[in-house]
């Protein structure tokens, strides 16, 4: 699953899972990326915007920060799959209401950072981490499913 | 019947530690309620009118002696000596305490079972039809299929924050026992060209909007299921609306955008989708089609049935269909005595039932979305002596679709859902109704104690849907709704009554289907052939 960071972003807590050190040009909106912007490293997606609109542009982008409004929201997970599905390498950021019983989810989504709205505590998080060996799915992170462990 | 694996043991397992986790978490406080509520309910436990409610999965509606068992013992130990049977093919027990949870589900893991996904806004149960794998007219039998989506649908990671809850149903034969078209997504398994496949309805339900789902795509070879599944669900995460909880499910997607406009969605989605090898090899299904092989069936088991008691006779009419197997037959044994509480059974009636099931039907057992049980694999020479004990038990009822084997949903007895009592009002219908039962022939009737129809009252061929007037319950009644192959949606009648009001209406219903029936027609034919007019003339006067 790689191994947790902790680190933080203009004094906000961030939880990544990445070896390189965090973007830190501020993320602009995906708007803006695509008519003005389009420089620009790191793009912020809401939570009911189309991930497929980055898509001509992964290879220039270094971080792509995904809001989840509020933890009930899981437009977030589709977009994180699209992106990954497309090749992206990047940093893939979930940000807001990110909480400790979804996060799991959302690594294997192909999270690799997280801004949690509220701090996360780091017991229950290499627990819940760590609770599941077999997954059923093939998913957007290297986790091999059931069926493959099976089958071969 | 399927059996865990490591794989699938160690997942329930987990999901146990897990669980535990999250009630210490919420016991101490690092949890709030709000964000607790999510976690418990994707673990089927919900917080009622009285007390916790657990909802335990019977995947597909299967179920062997040793599992009915062991919910015989959880609801005599933690609970009040009963469970409920629901139209998911799951049991509920309603009178859970929070700190018993756990230990509950431990237990259940030691019997291959667990409480995942029975609700919250992912992927619920898979439901199937409950003769599958003994009616006649099966290509195939659907549970595999479906153990495949089980295991897919468990923790997806991608869809288990949905905009709302999803159904998904599966049958094999064209007489539809699931009420497949009334799903979030329904797949009928057919033939073609000498491979199964699936054909994919999406969008259907019920709820306050009850909507018939439109065809999607005609065939999916089992290669491409999951793929397409997947597909079908993204499209709907993105999508679905978020804005109102009464819009967001798939129907409402499905029909604001069009069927068509879907599809193009869902096959443009399929495309980028089947590139990622999400999809299991085809052993996977037939290392699961193994365990559902049929059982040892005797060949040479007699077909004659001594009918000379007459009681027995009528409840071998009623509640025993054919069997695919020659000397064979599919009993279904009726949780609806008249009088009693539509899907209750005591702990008492199910271990009997689980001997049953294990005497006489290869220990498997079902249950059904009209919330009975079935013995799907008897030997015809067994009947006497199965009927004979399940008399003694109260559960001889030969009801089987008849006008008082009636669905209800909890209602206001439990439900904090609920505007109106649905349990007392199936009570008093089938007290009045039951000596004329026999009379009146296949009629089915089904209650909800509100508009998120848990009783199917769309389906109902008699439908009734309890609403709050002015702080008075009320019953709406709606004519002409079919779950079954010839699918339909109830039409009201017209102005609600009260509860005996209700119960004079549709006395005066079947009164005027007698009047005007012709042969071998049913209410449901009959009111199809004649319309609204002639009963609304009689319930209204």
């Amino acid at each position: 699953m790689g191994d947790l960071d902790r680190a933080s972003i203009g004094g906000e807590p961030l939880l990544r899972f990445r070896d390189d050190e965090p973007h830190d040009e501020p993320a602009v909106t995906l708007d803006s990326f695509l008519a003005e912007q389009t420089n620009a490293t790191a793009v912020r997606l809401e939570a009911g915007e189309d991930a497929r609109a980055l898509l001509p542009h992964l290879d220039r982008l270094a971080l792509i920060e995904v809001s989840f409004p509020t933890f009930r929201d899981g437009r977030g997970y589709s977009a994180g799959r699209i992106l990954r599905e497309a090749g992206y390498a990047g940093e893939l950021r979930a940000a807001g209401d990110v909480l400790v019983d979804q996060l799991p989810l959302m690594r294997r989504c192909g999270f690799d950072s997280f801004a949690p709205e509220t701090e996360i505590d780091a017991a229950t998080l290499r627990a819940s981490l760590d609770r599941y060996g077999d997954h059923y799915q093939a998913a957007a992170d290297p986790v091999v499913p059931v069926w493959r462990k099976r089958h071969g | 019947m399927y059996r865990y694996d490591q794989y699938d043991q160690a997942i329930v397992d987990a999901r146990v530690d897990e669980f535990r986790d999250q009630v210490r978490r919420r016991l101490a406080g690092q949890l709030t309620e709000d964000q607790f509520k999510p976690l418990r309910l994707m673990n089927g436990l919900y917080l009622q009118l009285h007390a916790y409610m657990l909802r335990v999965a019977i995947p597909y509606g299967t179920l062997d002696s040793r599992q009915l068992r062991t919910l015989a013992g959880i609801a005599r130990e933690f609970d009040r000596g009963y469970g409920h049977f629901t139209t998911r093919q799951n049991l509920q027990f309603n009178w859970i305490k929070l700190e018993d949870t756990p230990t509950i589900l431990e237990r259940l893991a030691k019997v291959e079972m667990h409480a995942i996904q029975t609700s919250g806004n992912c992927i619920r149960n898979i439901s199937s039809d409950q003769f599958a794998g003994a009616a006649a007219d099966e290509v195939t039998d659907p549970r595999p299929w479906a153990e495949l989506l089980r295991q897919w649908s468990t923790f997806h990671p991608e869809f288990s924050y949905l905009p709302r809850k999803f159904k998904i149903a599966v049958i094999a034969a064209n007489e539809d026992r699931a009420a497949m078209r009334l799903h979030d997504i329904g797949i009928q398994l057919v033939e073609q060209d000498g491979a199964v496949g699936a054909r994919i309805y999406a969008g259907g339900g019920m709820g306050r909007t009850p909507m018939i789902a439109p065809l999607i795509r005609d065939f999916v070879p089992v290669d491409d299921l999951m793929s397409y599944l997947e597909a079908a669900l993204r499209v709907y995460n993105r999508y679905g609306r978020r804005d109102n909880i009464y819009k967001a499910r798939i129907k409402i997607l499905v029909h604001e955008i069009g069927a068509d406009e879907y599809r193009r969605q869902v096959e443009e989605e399929f495309v980028a989708v089947k590139q990622l090898g999400i999809d299991p090899p085809r052993a996977e299904l037939e290392r699961i089609q193994a365990m559902f092989a049929a059982p040892a069936f005797s060949a040479d088991a007699p077909e004659a049935i001594d009918r000379s008691d007459p009681d027995f006779a009528v409840w071998l009419d009623q509640n025993v269909a054919a069997h695919k197997q020659p000397g064979h037959a599919i009993v279904t044994i009726s949780l609806k005595s008249i009088g009693g509480i539509p899907g209750d059974a005591s702990a008492d009636q199910m271990d009997l039932v689980a001997d049953l099931a294990e005497r006489y039907s290869f220990d498997e057992l079902r249950v059904t979305h009209a919330q009975n049980l079935v013995l799907p694999h008897v030997r015809k020479a067994d009947l006497p002596a199965i009927w004979t004990r399940l008399r003694e038990a109260g559960l001889a009822e030969a009801n089987l679709d008849l006008v008082t084997d009636i669905i209800a949903c909890p209602g206001l007895d439990y439900c904090s859902l609920a505007n109106a009592r649905s349990i007392p009002l199936a009570q008093k219908l089938a007290v009045r109704l039951a000596p004329r039962q026999h009379d009146l022939g296949e009629l089915k009737v089904k209650i909800s104690g509100c508009i998120n129809a848990c009783g199917h009252h769309h389906a109902g061929h008699i439908g009734i849907l309890g609403v709050d007037k002015k702080g008075v319950e009320n019953y709406q009644l709606s004519f002409g709704g079919s779950g079954a192959e010839d699918v339909s949606l109830g039409k009201i009648t017209g102005p609600g009554f009260d509860e005996d009001g209700v119960v004079d209406a549709v006395d005066r219903a079947t009164c005027t289907y007698v009047e005007l029936r012709q042969a071998g027609e049913r209410f449901l034919d009959t009111y199809r052939r004649v319309g609204m007019q002639p009963f609304k003339e009689a319930i209204y006067g």
